[in-house]
């Protein structure tokens, strides 16, 4: 491989790893909000047990976050330079502001709320709970308008040509709301939400297979459970507006997610399948005309297919891969909404603590938010090859002109083998603070918690 | 927001410098700390230790991260030349950011000693070689590096380990171990506290005899940085302020007023940044052998429209992270006390 497929291999393999921790510190913080919030109103100690609890994770996952995302910062430049350069003037001022406004917000009032318990009064501790939340929801924005913006870029003009050619800001809010960042953001918040609500779930309904620290685990439950639910049901809402921006701005793109060739009207959708790249076809049960409807509301409309969108197919992704990772990401969805229905139903009947299959089902329910997110992600950045900003800048053209294969080679290995041993420790002590539990003294506020 | 006449690309170079000055004043002395930390023995003395920075240095690491995606924003060139062409440095100066950034969190988490050793270790030599690889890169950067007709960097990995940059590199690492020893003598007492009277002197004269060497290297070998301050005299008066500083840190020390010991390190780490910046100005990355390929504030920069876009930006959030940042640094005032919920 050369320079260029390493970086992206490197790219994918940093992002994907970073993109574990993020998303769970967005849910648990908006988690944290609603536990703290619950013990202002009721005084129950059980809340402030529960939110120490989740605090401490929350700040292991957050060091975590910090550690593998200042390599992507410095990843465009190291790696995709001539990218850098290209996008600098549009999209860096995005990142700019990510720091000012998301990182400085969350990484201040962080301190309060892993370290100012006994500092601060309860109401200032909620507030900096609801600032560490607002920093991490911020922080999404800024980068999801970034890479928005490569989906479907506007507010810009080309400035020079050829390989000194670059785009310029001619309109900072046509930028900011480009025709895919609302529906974008919106999409990537409901699944950090899910990360968030189905770790809380995961982990109390161990306790409750377990019989352990019971009125904690149902507290905790009775908050994630109604967050995953609101969550995987908006997550279908506004997947469908984001494929309906995909059918509109990205045909390509949407054509790969169904593997669909022939511009069809009536076009079916894919339950699951398989696409066959070289004789251009694709095999898998599918529902007739479902597709012209998600995209266009309307079964009799065409949905524009490959050999129309990109009849050279050097302009195509690679199908098959775009296809799997959208139709994963899909299931997943599906199957989330209906574990947090299940859930819920047996939870308002009381029932939930004795059924261990639902139980089982619950505890490895974690894994869902991050296979659909990750997915979703790859469906969404491999869906967009060959093109790094979409039409204007393809990939092959985007990597640091003096970078060595052999370099990225080196960083590649230093990398795996840093966010390996990063990855089992942090495991390692997810489970050593699971298995301990909640501690039995939080029941008891000390310092200026104990007066209000 | 329109700033009429204002030279956006001299406004942006002084926002880096503040910027950049501003992370080696906070996270300086939390990477000093860092390097001080295998000195320290006992437990119970590093866990100290490791808790004077434990609330601020996740914030005071974004004055890092804010200051790249400043670069990227406001000179493209200079963050692609720089970052690409620094690659191997850089991704070292990663995983040192990363080591030292999850030694933190990881290392009181278990009671067991080897565990504690290789996190203690790992938080140390993270802070060093970070400190240690900004040093070499800034030193580069100050001293010039081969740049081709594109503002490409044509050197390798080895052009960037030359005496003069791995001076400048000891001497940051001297600058923040004198600046976190001053800064923990600060925010603690008890056995800790007395260990660090021990330390912090010789920590500030490792800096002292550092900075004349290095001193008189730039005189050396990277003459340029000094010909503005002989065509304007007046500017001597930035270097002798930074000298006064440093000797009022040794005098404050001796007398054991730590507090303006600190403030006079803030000024010294403050005036070495301006007076780097002054002597660059208007150059970003300065090319050698060839001159006229260099980086500078013109031709690296974006349009104008997102200077100001930035400006605005800048305008609006520099308040309030003052604002945030003074108030979390006064509700952690105060020596430092070990509770549960301590790192």
């Amino acid at each position: 491989m050369d320079a260029i497929g390493l970086s992206r291999v490197q790219f994918a393999l940093t992002a994907a790893f970073h993109y574990l921790y993020p998303p769970m510190s967005i849910g648990l913080g908006l988690l944290l909000v609603f536990i703290e919030a619950a013990w202002l109103k009721t005084g129950n100690a059980l809340y402030h047990q529960m939110a120490r609890f989740w605090t401490r994770v929350f700040g292991l996952i957050f060091a975590m976050g910090v550690a593998t995302g200042i390599v992507m910062e410095f990843e465009f430049g190291t790696n995709w330079a001539a990218y850098s350069r290209f996008v600098g003037d549009v999209f860096g001022s995005a990142l700019a502001a990510e720091g000012i406004f998301a990182f400085f917000l969350e990484s201040g009032f962080l301190a309060v709320l892993l370290f100012g318990w006994d500092k601060v009064s309860r109401t200032f501790h909620f507030v900096s709970t609801c600032m560490v939340c607002l920093g991490a929801h911020f922080s999404a924005i800024w980068i999801v308008v970034a890479n928005s913006w490569m989906q479907t870029p506007a507010g810009f003009h080309i400035v020079g040509e050829g390989a000194s050619a670059r785009a310029e800001i001619t309109d900072f809010w046509a930028m900011v709301f480009n025709p895919s960042s609302i529906d974008r953001l919106f999409h990537t918040l409901c699944g950090a939400w899910q990360a968030g609500a189905f770790l809380v779930i995961s982990v109390s309904a161990w306790y409750l297979l377990k019989r352990k620290h019971m009125d904690f685990a149902r507290a905790a439950i009775r908050i994630a459970l109604p967050v995953a639910l609101v969550g995987s049901l908006l997550q279908l809402f506004s997947g469908h507006i984001s494929a309906q921006g995909v059918a509109k701005n990205q045909p390509v793109k949407l054509a790969a997610f169904e593997g669909l060739y022939d511009t069809t009207s009536n076009a079916p959708l894919r339950m699951f399948g398989w696409v066959d790249e070289k004789s251009e076809s694709v095999i898998g049960p599918a529902i007739p005309s479902l597709l012209s409807v998600l995209a266009h509301n309307d079964p009799s409309k065409p949905v524009t297919g490959l050999r129309e969108a990109a009849p050279d197919p050097k302009d195509r992704p690679p199908v098959n891969m775009t296809f799997q990772f959208f139709h994963l990401m899909v299931a997943v969805g599906f199957g989330l909404i209906f574990i947090s229905v299940l859930g819920l139903y047996h939870m308002r009947r009381g029932s939930l603590a004795d059924n261990r299959w639902l139980l089982w089902l619950l505890v490895i329910s974690v894994l869902g938010p991050h296979i659909a997110n990750q997915a979703g992600w790859f469906a969404a950045e491999v869906g967009r090859q060959p093109w790094i900003v979409q039409g204007l800048l393809r990939t092959s053209d985007a990597v640091s002109p003096v970078l060595k294969a052999d370099a990225v080679i080196a960083s590649i290995f230093l990398f795996t083998a840093v966010y390996l041993l990063l990855f089992a420790v942090f495991i390692y002590l997810l489970n050593d603070k699971i298995q301990h539990g909640p501690d039995e003294s939080d029941l008891v506020p000390t310092g200026k918690l104990a007066r209000g | 927001m329109d700033f009429g006449t204002l030279d956006l690309n001299t406004t942006w170079f002084i926002l880096i410098a503040v910027l950049f000055a501003g992370y080696a004043v906070l996270d300086g002395f939390d990477l000093g700390v860092g390097a001080l930390h295998l000195f320290v023995k006992g437990d119970n003395e590093r866990r100290t230790l490791l808790n004077t920075i434990g609330p601020v240095w996740d914030g005071n690491e974004v004055w890092l991260v804010t200051g790249g995606g400043a670069l990227f924003a406001a000179f493209p060139n200079v963050y692609a030349t720089v970052f690409s062409g620094f690659y191997l440095a850089l991704v070292l100066l990663l995983v040192s950011l990363i080591f030292r950034a999850v030694a933190i969190e990881f290392r009181s988490k278990r009671e067991s000693k080897l565990w504690r050793g290789v996190w203690d270790t790992s938080f140390s030599l993270g802070s060093l070689l970070s400190g240690f690889l900004l040093g070499v890169a800034f030193g580069n950067i100050a001293a010039g590096i081969p740049l081709d007709a594109r503002g490409e960097f044509t050197g390798s990995f080895w052009t960037l380990l030359r005496p003069y940059p791995i001076m400048v590199g000891l001497t940051s690492i001297a600058l923040f171990t004198m600046h976190g020893s001053i800064y923990a003598l600060l925010k603690t007492n008890g056995t800790v506290h007395e260990k660090l009277r021990v330390w912090a002197p010789r920590a500030i004269w490792f800096f002292v005899v550092c900075y004349a060497l290095l001193t008189i290297a730039t005189f050396v070998w990277a003459s340029h940085l000094v010909e503005r301050f002989m065509s304007r005299p007046w500017l001597f008066c930035l270097a002798i302020v930074n000298l006064l500083a440093i000797a009022n840190v040794v005098r404050e020390i001796r007398r054991r007023r730590d507090w303006a010991a600190f403030m006079s390190s803030c000024v010294a780490v403050i005036m070495l940044l301006a007076i780097c910046a002054i002597g660059m100005y208007p150059n970003l990355v300065l090319s050698a052998p060839n001159p006229e390929h260099s980086l500078t504030i013109r031709n690296a920069a974006s349009s104008q429209k997102t200077l100001s876009v930035m400006l605005t930006i800048a305008l609006i959030g520099m308040p309030l992270v003052i604002g945030y940042t003074s108030s979390i640094y006064y509700i952690f005032r105060g020596k430092v006390k070990l509770d549960r919920a301590s790192y």
